[in-house]
C-alpha cells in the first residue's frame, strides 16, 4: 500500500461515515481542502459549515451544535486549533464535557516550509492539560480510520492530532485501537521505544538499527497520549529498564512528559525524551527539519544505546 | 404554555430582585449590578416568550437561552427557581461548596441551564451552534441570548454576529443589557462599544431598541423579532445597573461585590415598599 497522510485518511473516513451517521456535522475554518474535511462536504454539504477564518467562533459553534445533540468534528491547522481557540475549548467544550472532536491537521515540524509560526509543537501539551479531554495521535492512515470510528462512538471532547505529510503504513487494517492502550509493535528486553504519530515509524526503524547491533528493542505505539497506558509504561520500565520517548512535538508537556509523569510516581527506569527541545521550528523540507531537530531513527537508536550503556 | 398576566410578571420581577439581593447577601460574593439590570429581560423570556417545560428541561424542541454574560447567574437562578425548575430554597446555596448554583451557570448541575457560560464573548457562538442544529434538524425552536454591553468588547461576539447573519439564523433573538457600566467604569470610557445598534445593523441583524425595564416594551420587541425569519434579531435594551436598589443603581462598584447584612436589609425594605 502506498504512503498516505493521516489528514487524507481522516477526510475519507468522515465522508464514509456521513451516510450511516446523520448526527455528524463538520466545521472548518477556511482550510477544508487542506484539512480534507472537503471530502465530507462533497457527500453531506448540508452538514458542513465553513465558518471562515474564525477559530474561536468555530469552537463555540461546535459547542452549541454538540449541546443540541450533534457529533461535531471541527478542523483547522493544529497551531490554530489548540492555540488560537484554547480558551474556547477550555470553557465551551471541556468544562461543559461536550461531544466535540477537534481533528487538527498540519501538526509538528513536518508542515515544513511554512515555518515556525505554523509548526504546532505545543498542541499535545496544551490539550493534555485540559480536564475531560482525550488526546489521540495516530501513527498512520489505518490507525486514523480506527480512531475516527472510535471518536464517533465515544462521547466527549477529543483532540486528534493529524499530519500533512504522507506516511508509511505501519499497522494493518485489522489492528485494533483502544483508548488508553498502547499497541506493542515489537517486543524486546533491552530498551523500550515509546512513540506517537510519525515518530512511530522512526522508532521501528531505530529498532532495526539496534537489532543489527544485537540490541532487542520493544516498540510501543502510544497513540493514546491521554489517557496514557500506565501499565505498558510500568511493564516496560520493569522488563527493559530503559525507556526512550519520541514525538514530533516539544519535550515540554508532550508524550515524553506524560511518560515521565508516570515514571516519576513509580519506581521506574531512566528516561530519555526525543523531541523538539523547547524551541519553535523554522522553514525547511520536512525531512531536513526532522534531521536538524534530532527526530530520526538514528537519534532514537543513539539515545537507546546510551541509556543501555548506563545500566 | 403557561400564561402570566402583566401584573403577575411585575410581581415575579420584584420577587426575583428580592431573591437576588438575598442570595448574594448569603453568598457574600457575586454580581448584583448586572443581575438586577437584567431582571425584566429574563422575566419576559421565562414567563412570556419562551416555549419551555420546567418539568422536562431536556425537551429537544424547547426554546434555548444562552446567558452569555454568565456572571449574571443570580438572575438566571432566581428566574429558573421562580419558574419551577428547582426549589427556591436552594437559592441560598449560591457559590457554596457542593452547590448546584455555581458562581457561573453549569449545565450539568442545574436543570434549566441550557449551556454553561462565564467566559465573556463565547455565548454568541454557542447560540449560533444551537440555531444551526435546529436548522439542520428542521426544528422550530428559538435561541435567546443575553449579552452584556461591556461584553461587546470581546472580538468573538462579532465573529458570532457575522456567522449568525451569514447563515440567516432568524431563530436567534439576542438582547443586550445596555446598562452602560463595566467593572472599571463607564463602558464608553473603558472601550466604547457604541453605537451598538448601528454595529449590529452593519453585521446584517434586525435591530430594535427598548426600555429594558418595561415588560410591555420587551414583549412587543420579542414579538416583532419572532416575525423576522431571514436574519437574526437583537434588542438593545437600555437598562440601569443595580436597578431597584437605590444605592446600587448606576454604580459600577456594585458590579462584583455583594451587600452586607445591613445593606441586604435596606435593599429588601426598598423593594418591599415597591410591592405596596
Amino acid at each position: 500500500m502506498g504512503k498516505i497522510s493521516t489528514r487524507q485518511a481522516y477526510g475519507e473516513t468522515l465522508a464514509a461515515l456521513a451516510k450511516t451517521h446523520p448526527e455528524i456535522v463538520v466545521l472548518d475554518a477556511d482550510l477544508s481542502k487542506s484539512t480534507k474535511t472537503y471530502e465530507f462536504f462533497k457527500v453531506a454539504p448540508e452538514r458542513f459549515f465553513n465558518v471562515g477564518i474564525a477559530e474561536q467562533n468555530m469552537a463555540g459553534i461546535s459547542a452549541g451544535l454538540a449541546a443540541s445533540g450533534k457529533t461535531v468534528f471541527m478542523s483547522t491547522f493544529a497551531v490554530f486549533a489548540s492555540g488560537r481557540a484554547f480558551e474556547q475549548i477550555r470553557n465551551s467544550i471541556c468544562h461543559t464535557r461536550l461531544n466535540v472532536k477537534i481533528a487538527a491537521t498540519h501538526s509538528g515540524l513536518t508542515v515544513g516550509e511554512d515555518g515556525g509560526s505554523h509548526q504546532s509543537v505545543l498542541d499535545i501539551s496544551l490539550m493534555r492539560a485540559l480536564p475531560n479531554m482525550t488526546v489521540l495521535v495516530p501513527a498512520d492512515a489505518n490507525q486514523t480510520r480506527r480512531i475516527i470510528e472510535k471518536a464517533v462512538e465515544v462521547k466527549g471532547p477529543m483532540y486528534i492530532r493529524l499530519g500533512r505529510m504522507d506516511v508509511e503504513e505501519i499497522s494493518g487494517p485489522e489492528d485494533s485501537f483502544q483508548i488508553g492502550k498502547a499497541n506493542v509493535l515489537k517486543d524486546g528486553k533491552d530498551v523500550t521505544l515509546i512513540a506517537c504519530g510519525l515518530m512511530v515509524h522512526e522508532a521501528l526503524k531505530a529498532a532495526e538499527l539496534l537489532e543489527a547491533e544485537g540490541v532487542k528493542a520493544r516498540v510501543l505505539n502510544m497513540a493514546s497520549v491521554k489517557p496514557i497506558d500506565q501499565g505498558a509504561i510500568l511493564s516496560a520500565a520493569k522488563e527493559t529498564a530503559a525507556i526512550i520517548t519520541a514525538e514530533e512535538h516539544s519535550v515540554v508537556g508532550g508524550l515524553g512528559s506524560a511518560v515521565a509523569e508516570v515514571l516519576a510516581e513509580h519506581p521506574g527506569a531512566p528516561l530519555t525524551r526525543i523531541g523538539v527541545q523547547d524551541s519553535f521550528g523554522e522553514s525547511g523540507k520536512p525531512a531536513e527539519l526532522l534531521e536538524k531537530y534530532g527526530l530520526t531513527a538514528a537519534n532514537i537508536a543513539a539515545a537507546a544505546k546510551k541509556a543501555i550503556g548506563k545500566k | 404554555m403557561d400564561q402570566f398576566s402583566m401584573k403577575e410578571k411585575e410581581n415575579i420581577a420584584l420577587d426575583i430582585r428580592r431573591n437576588i439581593v438575598q442570595m448574594l447577601g448569603e453568598a457574600k460574593s457575586g454580581h448584583p449590578g448586572g443581575s438586577l439590570s437584567a431582571v425584566e429581560i429574563l422575566v419576559n423570556l421565562y414567563f412570556d416568550a419562551m416555549n419551555i417545560d420546567p418539568k422536562n428541561p431536556q425537551w429537544a424542541d424547547r426554546d434555548r437561552f444562552v446567558l452569555a454574560k454568565g456572571h449574571a447567574a443570580p438572575v438566571l437562578y432566581a428566574a429558573l427557581a421562580a419558574r419551577g425548575y428547582f426549589p427556591k430554597d436552594e437559592l441560598k446555596t449560591l457559590r457554596k461548596l457542593g452547590s448546584r448554583l455555581q458562581g457561573h451557570p453549569d449545565m450539568h448541575l442545574l436543570p434549566g441551564v441550557d449551556i454553561s457560560t462565564g467566559s465573556l464573548g463565547q455565548g454568541g457562538s454557542v447560540a449560533v451552534g444551537m440555531a444551526l442544529a435546529g436548522k439542520v434538524d428542521a426544528k422550530d425552536y428559538f435561541v435567546y441570548l443575553l449579552w452584556g454591553d461591556g461584553e461587546l468588547q470581546e472580538g468573538q461576539v462579532w465573529e458570532a454576529a457575522m456567522a449568525a447573519a451569514h447563515y440567516k439564523l432568524g431563530k436567534i433573538i439576542g438582547f443586550v443589557d445596555h446598562n452602560g457600566l463595566q467593572i472599571d467604569g463607564d463602558v464608553t470610557q473603558v472601550m466604547n462599544p457604541t453605537p451598538i445598534d448601528e454595529k449590529f445593523k452593519a453585521f446584517g441583524w434586525h435591530v430594535q431598541t427598548a426600555d429594558g425595564h418595561s415588560l410591555e416594551a420587551l414583549k412587543k420587541a420579542t414579538a416583532e423579532a419572532k416575525t423576522v425569519l431571514d436574519k437574526p434579531s437583537v434588542v438593545v435594551c437600555k437598562t440601569v445597573k443595580g436597578k431597584g436598589v437605590s444605592f446600587m443603581e448606576n454604580n459600577a462598584d456594585w458590579h462584583g461585590s455583594a451587600p452586607n447584612a445591613d445593606q441586604v436589609r435596606q435593599a429588601l425594605d426598598e423593594l418591599a415598599q415597591k410591592l405596596a
